[in-house]
C-alpha cells in the first residue's frame, strides 16, 4: 500500500513526527490496560513478563514444536542437531589442533564446549532480533503477552543446548576432563546465560521490529564476534604466548563481553580454573541489560503490535 | 465481570515504507536538522474516538464497508492494539476468531493443531485433552485429524478452527467475517453451535456482511464508517440506517 492512500483504511494524515521512536510513540503513549485498568507502564511491562511466564504450557509446547518441525519427515529427527554439532566439533578440533600445534585432547574439548555455549548465545541474539517480526501473524491475531514469544525462543535454544550436551557427554568419555565439585558452577553459569538471553531477545526484538536494518546488523556483529571470542583459539595459549605482541593483543579480549559469558560456563565444564571476574562482569551486564530491556519494554511494548 | 469499555480510543498506524523504517533516514534526518517531507512518517488513523460500553450479555454486530475499521475495532476490543489515544479496558477471557490460518501449523496433524489452538486461547493441555473427542465429533473430520493440516481444504480448516473455539467457554467472543467457507450442512450445524456458544459467552462482537447471520446472533449493532462509529443501537435500527429503509419492510411498513 502506498503510504498516503486515502480512504481505504479511514482517514490518512501526515504528522511531523519522524525518525526517533520517541517522537513516533512518545506523544501517543498508550493509556489503556488490557486486563487491569489504570496501572503504571512499569507495572504493565512486568505484568507482561509474569503473564507470559504463566503461559509456559503454551510456549513450552511451541518450543518443542519448533524443534520437531525443523526435522519433520527426516529419519533421525532432532538427533541431527547432535550429529551436526559432533561433526563440526570433531572436524574443527582436528583442523585447529593441527594449525596451532596443540594436542587434540586439549583442542577438541575446548572447541566443542565453546561451540555449544556459543550456539546458545548466538541463537538468542540472532533469533531475538527477529522474534516479533517472525511472529507477526500471532501477534496481530491473538492477544497474548509479547514475552510469550521470547520465552519460546529461549526455551527452544535451551532444547538445542540440551541436544548438544549429548556430544559433550560422549566427549567426556573419550577425553576425560578434570571435573570437580566446582564444575557444578556451570549450572548457575548457564542460568545466567538464560537470563541474559531473555533480555537481549526482548530488547533486540522490540528495537529491530521498529528499525528493520538492525536485524542484519546484529547478525553480522554476532558473526564477527564469533571470531573475536576465544572459541576456536585457546585464550590462555595466546595470553601466555612468548611473543609479547600477541600476548598484549590477546588481553584485549577482556573487553569482549562474550568472553565472560563463555568462560562462566565453559571453564567449569572443562574442569578448568575459574575466575571470579568473569562472574562479576556477567552479573553487571545482566543487571544493566534487564534495566535497559525493561525501560524499552515499558515504553514500546504496546507499539510492537503496530510495528510488526 | 465481563465488560469492554473504551473512551475516545483511537488507533493510529505509522506507515514506515522500506526507507523510513531504517536507521539511515532517522540518523540523517536528526543530524541534518531539517525535517523534509520524505522523513515524515505517514499515519493512518484507523480508528477515531471510539466509545463503546459493552456489558455481559451484549450481542453486537459490526457492519460497515470494507476498510471501515471493523477488523481493527475487533483487535482493539481483543486488547491486541492498545489505543494510541484514549483508553480501552477489556475484562474477561477473550477468544478471537479472526484469521483461521493463524496459529495453525500446516505440517502437524489436526489433533496437534487443536491442542495448540486451545493453548493459545488460554486453555491448559488437560482441558484440551478432554475436549478433543468432542471437537473430532463436531468437525466430522474423522481420520483426517491425524493427517497433517496441509492436506486439508479451506473448509476443513474452518471446521477445525470453529470446532476449537466453540468447544471452549470464552467470556468474550470476537468473530470476524470469513467463516463462510464451509458447506451448507455444516454451516447449519455450526450456526446452532455458534448460537449455543453465544448464549454461553458473556459477550459477543461479530463483524459480518451477512444480514442473516447478524439477525440470528446479534441484538445490537455498531456501524463503522471511516474509522469512526457512525451509529450504534438496536440491530434493526442500525441495519435499516446502514442499508436503507427498504431493507426491512416487515416492520412498521405495509406491503408495497
Amino acid at each position: 500500500m502506498t503510504p498516503v492512500s486515502r480512504g481505504v483504511d479511514g482517514v490518512v494524515r501526515h504528522t511531523g513526527a519522524c525518525g526517533p521512536p520517541v517522537d513516533d510513540a512518545g506523544s501517543v503513549e498508550p493509556v489503556s490496560a488490557a486486563t487491569t485498568p489504570v496501572e503504571s507502564p512499569w507495572r504493565r511491562a512486568l505484568a507482561d513478563l509474569a503473564d507470559g511466564w504463566r503461559q509456559r504450557e503454551l510456549w513450552g509446547h511451541l518450543g518443542w514444536q519448533d524443534i520437531r518441525q525443523r526435522y519433520r519427515r527426516s529419519l533421525l529427527g532432532p538427533i541431527w542437531i547432535t550429529i551436526s554439532m559432533a561433526v563440526t566439533a570433531v572436524a574443527l578440533g582436528i583442523l585447529y589442533a593441527g594449525l596451532f600445534g596443540n594436542p587434540l585432547a586439549e583442542q577438541l574439548p575446548y572447541i566443542l564446549v565453546g561451540f555449544i555455549v556459543w550456539g546458545f548465545i548466538a541463537g538468542c541474539i540472532n533469533e531475538g532480533s527477529e522474534v516479533f517480526i517472525a511472529n507477526e501473524g500471532l501477534i496481530k491475531h491473538l492477544p497474548s503477552p509479547i514475552s510469550v514469544h521470547v520465552y519460546r525462543l529461549v526455551w527452544r535454544q535451551i532444547l538445542f543446548f540440551a541436544h548438544n550436551l549429548i556430544v559433550y557427554a560422549v566427549m567426556l568419555i573419550v577425553f576425560p576432563q578434570p571435573l570437580t565439585w566446582m564444575s557444578l558452577a556451570a549450572i548457575p553459569g548457564f542460568l545466567l546465560l538464560m537470563l541474559n538471553g531473555l533480555w537481549i531477545a526482548l530488547l533486540a526484538g522490540i528495537v529491530s521490529t521498529r528499525f528493520r536494518d538492525l536485524t542484519p546488523i546484529t547478525q553480522s556483529i554476532v558473526q564477527l564476534m564469533f571470531f573475536m571470542t576465544p572459541i576456536v583459539w585457546i585464550y590462555e595459549d595466546f595470553l601466555n604466548s612468548p611473543n609479547p605482541a600477541i600476548a598484549e593483543r590477546a588481553r584485549w579480549a577482556e573487553l569482549n563481553p562474550f568472553l565472560h559469558f563463555l568462560e562462566i560456563v565453559r571453564a567449569p565444564m572443562l574442569g578448568a580454573d575459574q575466575n571470579l571476574r568473569h562472574w562479576v562482569v556477567v552479573l553487571a551486564i545482566t543487571v544493566v541489560g534487564w534495566v535497559l530491556a525493561l525501560t524499552v519494554m515499558r515504553r514500546y511494548r504496546a507499539r510492537v503490535a503496530y510495528w510488526v | 465481570m465481563v465488560s469492554i469499555t473504551t473512551r475516545d480510543a483511537s488507533v493510529d498506524f505509522p506507515i514506515f515504507d522500506a526507507k523510513s523504517r531504517s536507521l539511515k533516514k532517522t540518523v540523517l534526518g536528526v543530524v541534518g536538522g531539517n525535517i523534509s517531507s520524505d522523513t515524515k512518517v505517514p499515519i493512518i488513523e484507523a480508528l477515531r474516538d471510539i466509545n463503546v460500553d459493552l456489558q455481559h450479555g451484549a450481542r453486537v454486530g459490526l457492519v460497515g464497508h470494507n476498510g471501515a475499521g471493523k477488523s481493527t475495532l475487533l483487535r482493539l476490543l481483543a486488547g491486541i492494539y492498545e489505543p494510541t489515544r484514549g483508553t480501552a479496558v477489556v475484562e474477561g477471557r477473550v477468544a478471537p476468531v479472526f484469521d483461521l490460518g493463524v496459529g495453525m501449523d500446516p505440517e502437524i496433524s489436526g489433533y496437534e493443531n487443536i491442542m495448540i489452538r486451545g493453548l493459545f486461547l488460554g486453555m491448559t493441555r488437560k482441558q484440551m485433552e478432554k475436549r478433543v473427542d468432542d471437537i473430532a465429533d463436531f468437525t466430522e473430520l474423522g481420520d483426517f485429524l491425524s493427517m497433517p493440516l496441509r492436506t486439508y481444504s479451506t473448509g476443513m480448516r474452518v471446521r477445525l478452527a470453529l470446532g476449537v473455539v466453540t468447544s471452549i467457554d470464552p467470556e468474550i467472543l470476537l468473530l470476524d467475517e470469513g467463516i463462510g467457507a464451509v458447506d451448507a450442512a455444516f454451516l447449519e450445524k455450526a450456526r446452532d453451535r455458534l448460537s449455543d456458544l453465544v448464549d454461553r459467552a458473556g459477550l459477543l462482537v461479530f463483524a459480518s456482511h451477512s444480514d442473516e447471520f447478524l439477525m440470528r446472533l446479534c441484538t445490537s449493532a455498531i456501524w463503522m464508517e471511516h474509522g469512526r462509529i457512525r451509529q450504534q443501537g438496536p440491530l434493526k435500527d442500525v441495519l435499516r440506517a446502514y442499508k436503507g429503509p427498504e431493507a426491512y419492510p416487515d416492520e412498521g411498513h405495509g406491503a408495497a
